[in-house]
């Protein structure tokens, strides 16, 4: 029993370090200026298909799309288990939203010759929208599960998985193909084989069908350029702005029995409290 | 064309959802605006009290009724609203950013090739200006980006519906206008063996121990009151004061509180007449969460953390000599009273 498994992954601006210039003019991202992380999720997403290669035996193939230097993030998923990646690359994927990355993506995926399961985090943390692994499972016209903490069953016709459903969970079972959504409680990812990352250390990704990187354009997937990238995205940014919030109505309370007393009195004047 | 405003209604084992609610408040008062109706699309089986849903703003309801939509499911509740759509053609349609309104939304999207915006926290209807072209009447859809660092309006003029999913909690329930009714229409959708591929098992629901949303005066504890002694002191207080507590994120990882107890961008959106911040630093992830407070009392030992940018009452102490105090002087003033 083996398993074909695809794992889609993006390269994410480390939110947690927020610089001044992080946008541009345009309201769209400028990810030059942050550092460049893997989006955490969809290293639980690879750590999960690593896993059910180790036990069950498969091929896992990633993909990404990004500017060139995600190829960086490809190779970190090599050394950590995968065993072939490939670069959506082209200045016609840029500024996609989630519709028109999701018909990037399915085009690549359409181009392998076969998969059983395919992995996306839960979520990136740029975006937070939870919206590209739906929106590649309907494109590719499959069953999805989202929010996937724990695969409990695996067959080669079945799936059997618990996901998270807000107040709780459900344990469900899917037939083969589908999309998995893989959530931060699934597991910890591995670190990446030191032995690999040598071996791996000036891997390139190269153009062609030769090479453990592909490098892929729209040309290579046959996707229409109307529906890639700013041409093919329904939703446009009206108005970014920096999150500022402030009360202007201050009171300054010393720590006080007596001022404190105070301003509970003026609390339940008020009806606040009572 | 009627710009009519859809709201998928959310149940969960019958019940209807609060966000559906919150949503349909909105939708009434977004549908004023355009001059147009609020349709609520009710999926599930044997759903009850539908024409009721009339007090909270909806004008019709749309019922799609089959034993195969008793719990939620990806692919045939997606054929449902994708139908919907397709029948009633709305100007907007607007889902609750729960689990299931994010696993379904996006695979709507997707197949009629619609712009789709996440997690809205606020939505208005506006004007939206590319070049020379002015849209009207668009549907501005307002939602933190980038862990809740910056805000952006998001627009998708030239794909009609415009669809968005909506953080719960973030909207207040106008009025309700009491004994209103909405015209109930069912409408038929049938299945293939293609669209029923996954099966449910069982499903574990946890009852919740605690009501933040709903909650009058919440106490929010932070890395500040990580010690067992104060978390004692802060659920003492709260019993008095009748108020929930809830927590920061950190203070939920580091085991103090259980998960549903946060607050935040991650966790519960509140709006209590009363949020007091106990040892909460105020990092911007769980400002966004208690904004919509009417009062805020924070309680800090250092001077210069953000939380005091925010708060209306302002006590730089240790939380050891403040929370003692104010339960003294609580009890002082009930005994007078």
């Amino acid at each position: 029993m083996s398993f074909n498994m695809v794992v889609l992954v993006k390269q994410v601006p480390d939110t947690s370090n927020i610089v001044e210039d992080a946008m541009k003019p345009d309201g769209t991202v400028n990810r030059d200026a942050l550092p460049a992380i893997i989006n955490p999720e969809d290293l639980c997403a690879l750590e999960e298909a690593i896993k059910i290669k180790e036990n069950s035996g498969g091929t896992i193939t990633v993909i990404s799309m990004g500017p060139p230097k995600a190829e960086d993030a490809l190779r970190y998923c090599l050394c950590m288990g995968a065993d072939k990646a490939i670069l959506l690359s082209d200045r016609k994927f840029a500024a996609s939203d989630t519709l028109a990355t999701s018909y990037t993506l399915a085009k690549a995926i359409e181009k392998l010759p076969c998969f059983d399961i395919i992995f996306c985090g839960r979520q990136a943390i740029d975006g937070d929208t939870a919206q590209v692994g739906p929106q590649v499972a309907e494109k590719l016209n499959i069953n999805q599960l989202t929010y996937v903490f724990n695969i409990a069953q695996l067959t080669k016709e079945y799936i059997v998985v618990k996901r998270d459903i807000g107040d709780g969970y459900e344990v469900c079972k899917s037939p083969l193909p589908v999309l998995l959504t893989i959530s931060s409680k699934a597991n910890t990812p591995r670190p990446p084989s030191v032995k690999r990352a040598m071996a791996y250390k000036n891997l390139k990704a190269q153009k062609g069908d030769n090479g453990l990187i592909l490098l892929w354009d729209h040309n290579s997937i046959g996707a229409d350029p109307n529906r890639c990238g700013l041409k093919g995205s329904k939703t446009r940014v009206k108005k970014v702005e920096n999150v500022v919030l402030k009360t202007f109505d201050k009171k300054d309370i010393q720590p006080t029995l007596d001022c404190i007393s105070g301003l509970l009195k003026e609390l339940m004047e008020d009806h606040i409290i009572g | 064309m009627e710009k009519n405003i859809m709201v998928f209604l959310e149940y969960k084992k019958g019940k209807l959802q609060d966000v559906s609610k919150e949503l349909l408040s909105k939708a009434r008062t977004l549908a004023k605006k355009l001059g147009s109706k609020v349709l609520g699309l009710a999926v599930g089986y044997n759903l009850k009290n539908l024409p009721e849903l009339g007090e909270y703003g909806a004008d019709k309801i749309i019922y799609v009724s089959n034993k195969e939509l008793s719990l939620y499911r990806s692919l045939p509740f997606a054929k449902v609203v994708i139908s919907a759509i397709l029948h009633y053609k709305p100007y907007i349609v607007l889902f609750g950013a729960t689990h299931v309104g994010r696993d379904l939304a996006p695979r709507v999207a997707s197949n009629l090739q619609l712009g789709l915006t996440a997690d809205c926290t606020e939505l208005k209807i506006g004007d939206y200006r590319a070049g020379k072209i002015l849209y009207k009447d668009q549907l501005l859809q307002i939602r933190p980006a980038w862990g809740g660092n910056i805000i952006a309006t998001i627009v998708s003029p030239e794909s009609i519906p415009s669809m968005a999913t909506v953080r719960e909690g973030v909207i207040a329930i106008d009025e309700i206008t009491p004994g209103k009714k909405a015209d109930v229409e069912e409408f038929c959708v049938e299945f293939s063996k293609q669209e029923l591929l996954t099966e449910i098992i069982e499903q574990s629901i946890e009852e919740k121990d605690v009501d933040l949303k709903g909650a009058k005066i919440v106490i929010g504890a932070g890395m500040g009151a990580a010690d067992d002694h104060i978390m004692e002191l802060i659920f003492n207080l709260a019993k008095l004061l009748k108020a929930e507590v809830g927590g920061s994120r950190p203070i939920i990882d580091a085991g103090y509180l259980s998960p549903h107890r946060q607050i935040g961008q991650t966790g519960v959106t509140i709006r209590p007449n009363l949020y007091i911040a106990m040892g909460i630093s105020g990092q911007i992830q769980h400002l966004v969460g208690i904004m919509n407070s009417k009062r805020i009392i924070a309680i800090n030992k250092d001077p210069e953390a953000p939380i005091f940018e925010v708060a209306h009452y302002r006590i730089v102490g240790d939380l050891k000599d403040v929370l003692p105090m104010m339960i003294k002087a609580y009890k002082g003033i009930l005994k007078k009273s």
